[in-house]
């Protein structure tokens, strides 16, 4: 079991626009590299990665939330 | 009736700059602010502070019933929307004209015209201020040429239906334009299901001047030009005043229109008149207005002496302006420079960092709006203007110097900031000359001039 943080202060999105499912969901494999989400910074959008594989296990925070830099943002087991 | 308790409804820097210059007018200052900026240099300033919502602007600083409830609840006559957020929606200033309070600035009537690019523009012809020569509305191919012919080449061709620069072609004469209008009548028949077409005379590498009006309702003055050119993905990161390509009967000419312009609508406020300028043929032509204070507006300040920000809130507490036109006299040359909260050598990625230490640049001739102080977490939530550093002399010359020196014994420690950018830029022989345009800085930055300059080491 493993956890993803975030790499920078900002607003955390599961999805890619507010239309479409997010990045990942529960039983999805995730391999090193792949998005899982988005940090919104000072209006720029920074692409959140796994850095290491596993299962997609939850996101850790809900959609559209303030996070601080290092916050566990998603887990995998 | 003159503005007694005044609501800020914005942030940062200019957030600070509305609460000096109202309780140096002896307003009391009522600050708005989101959950995340309850540290805000202007909430510590302003006499009280209220908060309008969480983090998020569109739940705090762009919420127009929050905003409204929170200044009904500190008794305010009055609100000043800054720059960014509400300022230029007309939804919001009728809002707060409803509400029975003063919004600082025009009138929502004005806003909603001026913030229409097809009214602003006839409005604009209407008081005759010179406009991109453009087709009469929309054409179709069999009219192209004819019309081309009139306004000039190189042409622009642009879907009538269109937006957002989709279809949009250049000719640069008339064998140009027989090929690519029917390209651009199939593309816009595709994308929009309406083959219309619109032209207008492409203005290749233009420079951006812009003229400061300041109005009462009743009468209006201006307040010379600033030029902007030096820009980034659309926005500015280096303004000047005045523009030093403009020669004196044709800066006469660009200040008279604005003025016309802003006594035809009878602005109310502080109110900037945007314009392209074609340095080859000494010619200027509106874009748009914009109907609100500027991030840029102290070089004005620097040159004339005017207070903008305190003359905006008289002459919308129901004064007529202070000054006659007779009365603004332009002297010396200032330049601003946009200090942000990014990293200018990793392709400007955002840094919202904590303030470790800041050690203002000082000096005669030195100015500084800021927002920040030691031990300060930037909000990643806003944009990330931090500041601004702002410099006069006598010549332009003098005044890069000025701003060298300014930013070298300038210290922001525990952030990136585009210092490093502006150092870079002062010393580039065709900034020291003025020899750029809108088009001058991205091909700049992506030759590696930023990566090549002394300013590496930071």
């Amino acid at each position: 079991m493993s956890d993803i943080q975030s790499p920078l202060p900002g607003t955390f999105y599961h999805k890619p626009s507010p239309e479409e499912p997010p990045f990942k969901a529960p039983g999805d494999a995730v391999a090193v590299g792949d998005q899982i989400g988005l940090i919104e910074v000072m209006k720029t959008f920074i692409a959140v990665t796994a850095d290491i594989a596993g299962t997609f296990k939850s996101y850790n925070v809900d959609d559209a939330t303030p996070v601080t830099a290092g916050a566990v943002l998603a887990e995998l087991d | 009736m003159a503005i007694q308790r005044l609501f800020i409804a914005n942030r940062g820097e200019i957030a600070v700059r509305v609460v000096k210059a109202a309780k140096a007018l002896g307003i009391h200052t009522i600050q708005a602010h989101s959950e995340a900026d309850t540290e805000m240099l202007a909430v510590k300033l302003a006499d009280e502070a209220i908060c309008v919502g969480p983090a998020q602007s569109k739940d705090s600083y762009l919420n127009i019933p929050a905003i409204l409830k929170a200044a009904k609840a500190t008794k305010a006559d009055a609100i000043h929307p800054g720059y960014g957020f509400l300022s230029e929606s007309p939804a919001f200033a009728r809002a707060v004209e409803e509400a029975g309070l003063i919004f600082v600035g025009p009138s929502a009537d004005t806003i909603e015209r001026m913030g229409d690019k097809v009214a602003a523009r006839q409005a604009a012809e209407a008081a005759g201020v010179p406009v991109v020569p453009g087709s009469d509305g929309r054409i179709d191919v069999s009219e192209a040429l004819s019309v081309a012919e009139k306004i000039g080449y190189p042409v622009m061709i642009k879907a009538a239906a269109g937006g957002g620069g989709r279809g949009i072609r250049i000719a640069k004469d008339e064998a140009e334009l027989k090929t690519l209008a029917p390209q651009a009548k199939a593309e816009a028949e595709a994308a929009f299901g309406d083959g219309g077409l619109y032209i207008e005379r492409a203005i290749l590498s233009p420079r951006h001047i812009e003229v400061q009006i300041l109005g009462d309702g009743e009468t209006a003055v201006h307040c010379y030009e600033r030029e902007c050119s030096l820009q980034r993905r659309r926005q500015k990161v280096w303004e000047e005043a005045g523009a030093m390509c403009l020669d004196d009967e044709t800066r006469e000419s660009l200040c008279a229109s604005a003025v016309a312009l802003a006594k035809a609508v009878n602005y109310r406020g502080a109110g900037t008149l945007e314009y392209l300028y074609d340095e080859a043929a000494n010619e200027f032509y509106f874009i748009e207005m914009n109907t609100r204070i500027q991030v840029e507006h102290p070089v004005t300040e620097m040159v004339t002496g005017v207070d903008l920000v305190a003359e905006m809130i008289k002459v919308c507490g129901g004064a007529a302006l202070s000054m006659t036109q007779d009365e603004i006299k332009k002297t010396g040359h200032a330049i601003e420079v946009r200090l942000c909260a990014e990293d200018p050598f990793l392709n400007f990625m955002p840094w919202p960092g904590v303030v470790s230490t800041l050690k203002e640049p000082t000096g005669d001739g030195v100015r500084f709006d800021h927002f920040l102080s030691e031990g300060y977490q930037i909000p990643p939530f806003y944009d990330s203007l931090l500041g601004k550093v702002i410099v006069y002399a006598e010549t332009r010359e003098a005044a890069i110097d000025k701003l060298v020196e300014a930013l070298e014994s300038m210290e922001i420690g525990g952030t990136k900031t585009t210092a490093p950018l502006h150092l870079a830029l002062a010393s580039d022989p065709e900034v020291r000359k003025g020899a750029f345009h809108t088009q001058w800085l991205e091909p700049w930055l992506e030759a590696g001039n930023l990566s090549a300059t002394k300013g590496d080491a930071a």
